[in-house]
């Protein structure tokens, strides 16, 4: 036998049609409605908005470590334009615009930065997961969502999110592979944001690529340029007709970056130049899509200051909501099982007894770092 | 005699181990560059190299796997998780293979590796950050699980741990990282792991703790000397695999009353293990129901109300209380 080079069937496509200077590729452009593009746009940046409420609040001591999504906002919301309430969306914890997008209150975000359970409830009516901290663990989840969806004949869809570094984790492995056996109808989105914490992308993975990954589970992807969320949404488009039409799963990598630190208890100096930050912030999806809309005549200062001005005050409403919150410091027993068992109701009554008395749990407390 | 906290000592440990042999090394998520999310591996990059202090990509079970293959192969390997909660992650390598090789190859193969983890809540972190999953790993036999309490002891016993010839998981309290300083001789020393440490002499009851709440058993002895006259002594486990039997049951002898605090949940816990060992070894001796003072048996809360659940003195106090008037 002859040495052969084999012809491997799947492809890899790379996608970008917006510049960042708001220039767009006439011909791949997506024929989107002008209400839909400025819906877009707000969202947007309500969640730049938020995050910078967020880290306020956090430097206030009102909420507790806070994961910025600054610079990442159309990796996710793109995504999510594609999709419908009825079809599932399983984030990790970097998906804030398109949570927003959903309809997750800002109020409920806030929460589960806040450290309430009620954080991560998923509001009525959405197909959600609530933020995942374990990484890479979402990615089996919406495995099995997308699963069901198949085997019970839906004709709906599982879009997931999982970090650049999160492809090293054996579950993102694991889930695409059955994603490709099972021909399941499942977008999985790459957050390519260059860093996971400290470690740099060239560190996490020998391939070139991690779009190419798709490529050993046996179906095709799409690199994107993130930051452009024209490029986003036509991907996401054809993804999730594909999915929907039983052409079985896609992997979509988005090329972006993470403007911002880790968490709030990171200190990202330790690892990266700033010269790089500095590289990157032109490339910022907020400002090219705004230029994008400039053009188009569909943005201008004027709607950008109502924006802002609407926008800071679903913020204020939101913090207030968020800080109004009151739980029963006992109600965690509640939701371990659908009944609380004997001995939880007796520990659950021995709490109540103490804390009836007057105490105030007094610990010495380590600054988070997270 | 150098002041410090306990990161500052556990990473004394691990550099004075780095600098005595070679084949020590440490891996994991953020360890370089970045020294640790809690700095724990401060300066091991700089003084040993890429090569001894490893950022590895982000896969718990390659860390640990990778890791009792090093060990397999004759390093003295200490990987980190970053987080306790991460830890699970990596249990079936854990499980299915480092704990298992000194038995399976009748001593032919061993697994000298550390796993260390910082443990435990009390920092307001978000979810999976605050587990305590050392009764899981004490389930283990062929582990060793170990937790310190104080910056000196944190660093003799990770000594102790990497000289050991078994595997040892070694849980950091992360609520007491910084929390306080403490002396720490000059030269290094060690522990032996697997006995406990009279934290607080006394003859009316016998406070058995480990870990952060070491710390609210003796504040609450501390309140039962002042408020109620009770002298009670306070033993610090250090190591729950193996469990120090006998300075648990001497203790207990002495005082007639026991009480457990530790911040994991109840159900098949240490403090399980500790209750049945004083009943088959000193049931005789009891003057009154042994009490325990942990977490509840549900998932810890989020943050906002993590201090519900974590044992605080006064919980200890209390139970304390009931255990004296009985
Ligand atoms: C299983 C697991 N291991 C470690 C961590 C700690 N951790 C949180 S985020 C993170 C980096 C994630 O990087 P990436 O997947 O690229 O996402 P990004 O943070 O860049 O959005 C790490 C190591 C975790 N949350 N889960
Ligand atoms: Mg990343």
């Amino acid at each position: 036998m002859p040495r052969e080079t084999m012809t491997i069937a799947q492809k890899v496509e790379s996608i970008r049609i917006l510049s960042p200077d708001g220039t767009v590729d006439k011909k791949l452009e997506p024929k989107l409605p002008d209400e839909d593009l400025l819906g877009l746009y707000k969202t947007m940046l309500s969640s730049r908005l938020f995050d910078e409420r967020c880290f306020m609040l956090q430097r206030q001591g009102r909420i507790g470590t806070y994961g910025p999504t600054k610079g990442q906002e159309a990796a996710s919301l793109g995504f999510a334009y594609c999709i419908n309430n009825n079809d599932w969306f399983v984030p990790a914890f970097r998906e804030t615009a398109a949570m927003l997008y959903r309809g997750w209150p800002m109020s409920t975000i806030m929460l589960w930065w806040g450290g309430h359970e009620i954080g991560a409830t998923p509001p009525k009516g959405l197909n959600d997961l609530p933020i995942c901290v374990p990484v890479s663990s979402q990615c089996q989840l919406a495995m099995g969502i997308s699963w069901a969806q198949k085997l019970k004949k839906t004709k709906d869809v599982t879009l997931v999110f999982v970090g650049d570094g999160g492809t090293s984790e054996g579950d993102f492995h694991e889930a695409m592979n059955f994603a490709g056996v099972y021909k399941l109808p499942l977008v999985q989105v790459i957050q390519n944001n260059q860093w996971a914490i400290s470690i740099p992308r060239h560190a996490q993975t020998a391939s070139p690529t991690i779009a190419q990954k798709a490529i050993a589970y046996g179906f095709d992807a799409f690199q994107v340029d993130g930051n452009d969320i024209l490029a986003c949404i036509v991907a996401g488009q054809e993804a999730v007709k594909k999915a929907r039409e039983g052409g079985g799963p896609t992997i979509i990598e988005a090329i972006t970056y993470r403007l911002g630190v880790h968490t709030t208890a990171d200190d990202p100096k330790k690892y990266r130049k700033d010269e790089e930050v500095k590289e990157w912030e032109p490339k910022d999806p907020l400002i090219r899509f705004k230029a994008y809309l400039e053009k188009k005549k569909l943005l201008t200062d004027a709607v950008e200051t109502k924006l802002r001005e609407e926008i800071r005050l679903k913020l204020d409403e939101a913090t207030a909501v968020a800080e109004g919150y009151r739980a029963s410091k006992t109600e965690f027993f509640e939701y371990v099982y659908a009944e609380m068992t004997p001995e939880l109701r007796k520990q659950k009554a021995e709490l109540e007894e103490y804390l009836a008395h007057g105490a105030k749990p007094s610990h010495a407390n380590e600054l988070s770092r997270v | 005699m150098p002041q410090m906290t306990m990161v500052q000592a556990i990473n004394l440990a691990m550099k004075e181990a780095m600098r005595e042999d070679p084949n020590v090394v440490v891996l994991g998520q953020d360890v370089g560059q970045d020294e640790g999310v809690f700095r724990v591996t401060e300066g091991l990059l700089k003084e040993f190299g890429p090569d001894r202090c490893i950022d590895t990509p982000l896969a718990e079970a390659a860390i640990a796997g990778g890791t009792i293959g090093m060990a397999l192969a004759g390093m003295k390997p200490i990987c980190e998780m970053q987080f306790d909660g991460f830890s699970y992650q990596s249990l079936h390598q854990i499980e299915g293979h480092a704990r298992r090789f000194r038995n399976r190859t009748r001593g032919r193969l061993s697994v000298p590796m550390v796993m260390r983890f910082p443990y435990g809540g009390g920092i307001r972190a978000i979810e999976h950050h605050s587990e305590a999953p050392e009764a899981t790993y004490a389930h283990w036999a062929g582990l060793k699980v170990v937790l310190p309490s104080s910056p000196r002891n944190a660093r003799a016993l990770l000594r102790a741990a990497i000289l050991d010839p078994d595997p040892v998981i070694y849980m950091e309290p992360k609520a007491i990282y910084r929390a306080f300083r403490e002396e720490v001789p000059e030269a290094p020393e060690t522990m032996p792991i697997g006995k406990a440490r009279i934290a607080r002499a006394g003859k009316d009851m016998t406070i058995i703790s480990y870990a952060a709440s070491l710390r609210a058993a003796l504040e609450a002895a501390e309140t039962l000397e002042d408020e109620h006259r009770i002298d009670a002594e306070v033993i610090d486990l250090l190591s729950v695999s193996p469990l120090d039997s006998d300075t648990i049951n001497a203790s207990v002898r002495k005082t007639g009353r026991a009480v457990i605090v530790h911040e994991a949940p109840r159900h098949c816990s240490v403090s399980g293990e500790i209750v049945a060992r004083i009943v088959e070894e000193s049931l005789l001796y009891l003057e009154a129901p042994i009490k325990r003072v942990t977490g509840f048996d549900t998932a810890i809360p989020f943050f906002a109300n993590e201090l519900t659940y974590i044992p605080d003195a006064g919980r200890v106090v209390k139970a304390a209380l009931e255990t004296a008037r009985f």
